[in-house]
């Protein structure tokens, strides 16, 4: 059989069309993204989409399990929160076609806020979790989920991890079977859930979760590996790998399905060895099951493992004190590379402008978080999806209750908008807030490597659709008077707005827009130049935070031509009129208007 | 033969994702297991990335351990340093000579540290130091200077040449071809102090 080297990501995305998957959804969020850009590889097959967000994307993929045919939603691990209220309905409900839910965790943080560990999720809304080890184990448990899924009558959670999305190793891959989609029919008892039919569902449910236990005893994949020690791993996930790193002479049972846990396999696996320690990133999951089923043995875990970060086999060692943690070389004097706006982001301008009005916004998650690092140094508070609004508005109440008034503008990108900022707003106009609420619009959800949004003029399939404006969604959707539309190339327009509407007692929208630079790449455009002569090192450019932009060994500020995007940004700012178009008569990007860029068709 | 790992670093946009692709296809064409990993996400913003590949007959962890990697292929100086505790004793360092200034340094917080290349060498078992970037713009296009530190990585291993120019072949789109053949061939040959 053929193998292939893929990515966990990609390794769910086969292993969802191999299984007959035909309908996909979800929400981009690092590190789940590249499972729906690898599921369109198969678009003749599978009809994908992104959501609006994670809850949307939920309900579609239920929605279409409710027709029989198998689907599958992903998202981050934080997106399952916004996701969570569908979750547990669809734990009543069950599933008619198979109903896979791919909860991509974050131990680390690599690119989160937070590091839950979603098999709690699992448990709490009564579903099996499976978590994969390596990518042939993530194609496999998209197969085992289906089957799973549909002989339970269950939606069926996938762990993946950072580590297990984002590593490679060689995957076998199989044929696809589809069964056939039967004629859609009506399910009352179990699809609504009236309380007097939600009653009944939830006796199914704990009927249910007997029968899951009972197959975990015996799942394939749940794997006892005979050791010459009687020392034992249990293990769920990558943390495996790093077992058999450390030991390898122990006995291993490898949980594919932690959650319902497999007690009577684990008994059997616990009278083999003297202890045990147990290996799984973040909480004591199948630890604390594991305690529970061999009270008498004795057990190593999070009182040793660390809860925090990722694990690997030399925190497993130097947890252990098998292994000298202290580095051969000091890093002191290591400069940090923090990661930062692009050259040409339009976002920069309006967070230069901040810095200069002395405003601290209430941030969102996007790319524009990055506004908060030096620098620009102008977001001191940046929560959850759609944060950004709401946070503002009870800051602002509270502060007036108390008598006191502050300058408040809170900034959040348009997927992030779309996603969860509209219903904010809509309690800002409701609640007669006099916030200012700034939407840099770059058309894209660009953070996650730029998959497209209502607002792109394209789906993820590729159609190209109408552009929803977010001016006139504002505007004329939710009537918001004060509601305003600037290029965000323009230095001093995009100054004097936030000056005058941060000024008014009333709410007010700014959309800062123009595409994420890096939709302009294949043209050539000129890029700026210093004039040394002119050029006295005040070193204000360098506070746009710029990347194309550095300091010369002569104290001048230099622009990195092959970085440059020509946006002119800094010319803006220099107060000394010393930079410039390299080519003046070349092409500028800031002159490219937005309307000739959406005719364009973006990228 | 036990476990080797390579640890690949730099700066988001330089091709290290590409370049620890095309390393694995390699050696999973050349018999071992394989197994990669990388970080995406926020380090896709100009912020340091790093990619791992393990190799060998059987390979649990994508992770390498600190003070064990067999090889380190910095596509920056100071990324070199900032992942030196990787090495293991006789650890080989391949290093573009490049210095990209992070932008704590552009903006006047931190300074560039001039003991990069001396602070490897202490550690290294061997030192290469090769213009990666300066090569690969000579031969039309800096961008290929992934390739070229790719070909400096072949020739310190125990894989044949002509299996690096299949998975080359096969890899890069027919119209930069021709520039990658010529960075990997630049690198191979790469005689250091030459």
């Amino acid at each position: 059989m053929a193998k292939e080297l893929l990515s966990g990501n990609e390794a769910i995305a086969r292993g969802a069309w191999e299984a007959g998957v035909t309908f996909a959804a979800a929400y981009p969020g690092t590190p789940s993204t590249e499972i729906l850009e690898n599921i369109i590889r198969y678009k003749d097959d599978i009809y994908s989409q992104w959501g609006t967000n994670e809850k949307t994307a939920m309900e579609e993929a239920l929605g279409a399990s409710f027709t029989g045919a198998r689907a599958l939603v992903t998202m981050k691990h934080v997106g399952l929160n916004v996701a969570a209220d569908p979750l547990f309905s669809a734990s009543y409900i069950g599933a008619t076609g198979a109903l896979v839910i791919v909860s991509a965790d974050d131990p680390g943080m690599h690119s989160s806020q937070n590091e839950q560990d979603n098999r709690h999720y699992a448990v709490a809304a009564k579903m099996p979790v499976l978590e994969p080890s390596d990518s042939q184990e993530a194609k496999d448990m998209v197969l085992e989920a289906v089957k799973i899924s549909e002989a339970y009558d269950t939606p069926v959670m996938i762990r993946m991890t950072t580590r297990t999305s984002h590593s490679r190793s060689a995957v076998e891959l199989g044929e696809r079977h589809v069964p056939p989609v039967p004629e859609y029919k009506s399910d009352f008892l179990k699809r609504n859930l009236l309380p007097g039919n939600a009653r009944k569902r939830h006796a199914a449910v704990e009927e249910r979760l007997k029968k899951l236990a009972v197959f975990s005893d015996s799942f394939a994949y749940n794997t006892m590996i005979k050791g010459r020690e009687r020392v034992g791993v249990l293990a769920s996930g990558v943390s495996y790998q790093y077992g058999r790193e450390v030991f390898p002479d122990a006995w291993f049972l490898k949980l594919a399905m932690p959650y319902p846990f497999p007690i009577k396999l684990f008994q059997r696996f616990a009278s083999m060895v003297d202890k045990i320690y147990v290996l799984e990133e973040n909480d004591p999951i199948i630890e604390t099951f594991a305690r529970l089923a061999a009270p008498q043995k004795e057990i190593v875990g999070k009182d040793v493992f660390p809860l925090l970060g990722e694990l690997s086999q030399d925190v497993v060692r130097a947890s252990l004190g098998l292994k000298d943690m202290a580095p051969r070389h000091s890093a002191d004097g290591v400069p940090g590379r923090p990661p930062s706006l692009c050259a040409g982001c339009p976002h920069t301008a309006f967070f230069y402008n901040l810095g200069i009005l002395k405003v601290q916004s209430k941030g969102d998650i996007g790319c524009y978080t990055l506004g908060a690092l030096r620098p620009l140094s102008a977001m001191d508070t940046c929560v959850d999806m759609g944060a950004s609004i709401t946070v503002q508005l009870g800051i602002e109440k509270a502060l007036e209750k108390a008598g006191k008034t502050t300058k408040q503008v809170a900034v959040i990108g348009d997927s992030t908008f779309f996603h969860s900022g509209i219903t904010g707003l809509i309690d800002v106009i409701y609640n007669q807030g006099k916030s200012t609420i700034v939407i840099l619009d770059n058309s894209i959800t660009a953070m996650t490597g730029h998959q497209e949004n209502p607002g792109s003029g394209r789906t993820l399939m590729g159609q190209p659709v109408r552009q929803i404006d977010i001016v006139k969604l504002v505007r004329d959707g939710l009537g918001l008077e004060h509601t305003y539309e600037v290029d965000g190339y323009e230095v001093k327009a995009i100054r004097e707005l936030l000056k005058r509407e941060m000024a008014r007692e009333e709410p007010s929208v700014i959309v800062v827009r123009r595409p994420c630079v890096l939709l302009y790449r294949k043209a050539k455009w000129s890029p700026m130049v210093v004039d040394k002569s002119t050029c006295t090192s005040c070193k204000t450019c360098l506070r746009l935070g710029c990347p194309a932009i550095s300091t010369d060994v002569d104290g001048k500020s230099l622009i990195n031509v092959s970085l440059c995007t020509g946006c002119g940004v800094c010319a803006q700012v220099c107060p000394y009129k010393a930079i410039s178009y390299a080519d003046e008569k070349g092409m500028h990007i800031g002159s490219m208007t937005l309307e000739s860029f959406a005719k364009g068709g973006g990228k | 033969m036990t476990t080797k790992s390579i640890l690949i670093c730099g700066v988001g946009g330089q091709g290290i994702l590409t370049a620890s692709d095309l390393l694995s296809d390699v050696l999973l064409q050349a018999g071992y297991q394989v197994k990669k990993s990388e970080v995406h996400g926020m380090s896709q913003r100009g912020g340091d990335v790093i990619s791992t590949v393990r190799y060998g007959d059987q390979v649990f962890s994508p992770l390498p351990a600190l003070k064990e990697t067999d090889y380190i292929l910095a596509f920056e100086k100071l990324e070199a340093l900032r992942n030196i505790n990787y090495l293991g004793e006789k650890g080989i360092v391949l290093v573009n000579d490049f210095e990209w200034q992070p932008l704590t340094v552009a903006a006047g917080y931190e300074k560039y540290p001039a003991d990069v290349v001396p602070r490897l060498k202490k550690l290294a078992g061997e030192l290469v130091l090769i213009p990666a970037t300066r090569l690969a713009a000579e031969l039309g296009n800096d961008k290929a200077s992934n390739v070229v530190l790719i070909g400096l990585l072949a020739s310190r291993m125990d894989i044949d040449e002509k299996v690096w120019l299949e998975v080359v072949r096969r890899k890069v789109p027919p119209r930069f071809l021709d520039l990658n053949l010529k960075a990997f061939d630049a690198g191979y040959r790469f005689k250091a102090g030459a």
